[in-house]
């Protein structure tokens, strides 16, 4: 399968989340809610793409650790910080939608915005796991092993903390009858925008990544060996120059 | 299996000739019911609350034990030494898991009495409790010594255990509390809903057995 372009798959993107946009403001129904509702827009979109994110960096990690090869744990990292990335702005817009909808920032009688949160606390351990060992290797397989552990942690979060609560969260699937025809087309250009979005940026932070490797590469090279690599952020894996060279 | 049974009798053997976790965790138990019984400014417990407490209680203390899980190993050259022996890495995790198991049962037999002599009205629910705080310990005890083997090997030793384990025992926290909650309960125990928390306490040990089993034999190579 040819992967498509960055260039492509950047346009494709914002093309994407441009419609899904405009279809939210211009094209959607406004429902009893009234318009912060529209928020949901936005906040499923970066919840979906934010778990379902640490799921591809479990099944990385699961390939890191089958095959050893160091660009599996450069993937399973990158998935990894942009779903938190994206996570924190779950939090932010699922906070202002309490807001809205309850009068209170957070409720903690919402399972699924709780589950999120212990979720995230999870994950945002990962960059000092990752900064507390120093050997590369080691702290590839470590990262590795936890990406694993934590993605079969969330199901399981989600279960005990949806059972420990009563359901006031809108279950937009599954009461009510089901979404409105144009709120669900709306919803999952969105969704796909995000999707775009998630990919592409993944797509970039490696590109970015295997570039550097590539420089210092090409330095060392010129400079001979008096070259010492700008040490830089050491949480982040580096792509070896093997793994960077073909292009 | 042998090496599984001669890992477990060599770390029961030193627990019990230095004394070095389980009555540090039980002294910790105590000293914080005491903390509690301020801090909440209440001198009977019941309910949810009596749960919280003792949950909260023996999870921080299970903290203490999994942060010295694996010292000897570290300072000692345990780790290399497995690795140089013709045995599963796998023998040491579930040995290490079992000792704690071990540990985890006796602070409970300290603690438990002393809880319900400070705090409990009622003792009729102590023995089914028993079982569910014994539920808890194998899914502590299968997700402690994983994470305790990552920061065995990192630099942030006794930062990394709480910090990575507490978000991952939420939901068994919820679980048992869960299921304490209506042991505790003022007027005597009831039984309600006791399946279905015990059933999901089950799925967590089932779940980071399993877990364990995969991925244990990468935190060992080198």
């Amino acid at each position: 399968m040819k992967v498509p372009s960055l260039r492509a798959l950047s346009v494709a993107t914002v093309l994407c989340l441009g419609a899904g946009f405009a279809l939210v403001f211009f094209y959607a129904p406004l429902d009893r809610e009234g318009f912060i509702q529209k928020i949901f827009y936005l906040h499923v979109p970066l919840a979906i793409c934010s778990l379902a994110g640490f799921v591809v960096a479990g099944l990385h990690a699961v390939r890191h650790l089958r095959t050893g090869d160091p660009v599996h744990d450069v993937r399973s990292y990158v998935s990894i910080h942009l779903s938190v990335i994206f996570g924190v702005g779950v939090l932010i817009t699922g906070s202002i939608w309490a807001r809205a909808e309850w009068g209170k920032w957070w409720v903690w009688d919402e399972p699924t915005l709780v589950s999120f949160l212990i979720v995230f606390l999870l994950y945002a351990t990962y960059y000092p796991l990752r900064y507390a060992i120093e050997d590369r290797d080691r702290q590839a397989r470590y990262a590795s092993v936890f990406a694993i552990t934590a993605g079969a942690f969330v199901p399981l979060n989600f279960i005990a903390v949806r059972m420990a609560q009563p359901l006031v969260h809108p279950r937009t699937f599954s009461s009510a009858g089901g979404l409105p025809g144009s709120m669900l087309f709306t919803f999952c250009v969105c969704l796909v925008g995000m999707a775009l979005l998630w990919i592409c940026l993944t797509r970039f932070e490696l590109a970015a990544k295997s570039a550097s490797a590539k420089l210092s590469r090409l330095r060392r090279a010129l400079e001979g060996e008096s070259y010492t690599a700008p040490s830089g952020s050491r949480v982040a894996p580096r792509i070896p120059s093997r793994a960077a060279s073909p292009s | 299996m042998r090496a599984f049974k001669a890992i477990l009798s060599k770390d029961l053997r030193i627990e019990l000739r230095t004394l070095q976790s389980v009555p540090a965790m039980a002294l910790f138990a105590i000293t914080t019911f005491v903390i509690f019984r301020y801090g909440l400014d209440r001198t009977t417990l019941s309910g949810s609350l009596a749960a919280g407490v003792l949950l909260a209680t023996v999870l921080f203390a299970a903290i203490l034990a999994i942060n010295r899980l694996f010292v000897a190993e570290r300072d000692e050259g345990g780790f290399d030494a497995i690795r140089l022996a013709p045995v599963d890495g796998t023998a040491l995790g579930a040995a290490k898991a079992a000792a704690l198991i071990v540990y985890l049962l006796l602070l409970e037999v300290i603690t438990l009495p002393v809880f319900a002599i400070f705090f409990l009205d009622a003792w009729a629910g102590l023995a089914p409790l028993a079982g569910v705080l014994a539920l808890a310990d194998v899914g502590l005890a299968a997700i402690g010594v994983v994470i305790s083997s990552i920061a065995a090997n990192s630099r942030a030793r006794d930062l990394l255990v709480p910090l990575i384990l507490l978000p991952l025992l939420v939901p068994l926290m919820i679980a048992a509390a869960n299921a304490a909650e209506p042991l505790l309960a003022a007027g005597g125990p009831s039984y309600g809903g006791l399946a279905k928390w015990l059933a999901v306490l089950a799925l967590y040990d089932m779940t980071f057995i399993a877990v364990g089993f995969a991925v244990y034999d990468f935190l060992l190579e080198d």
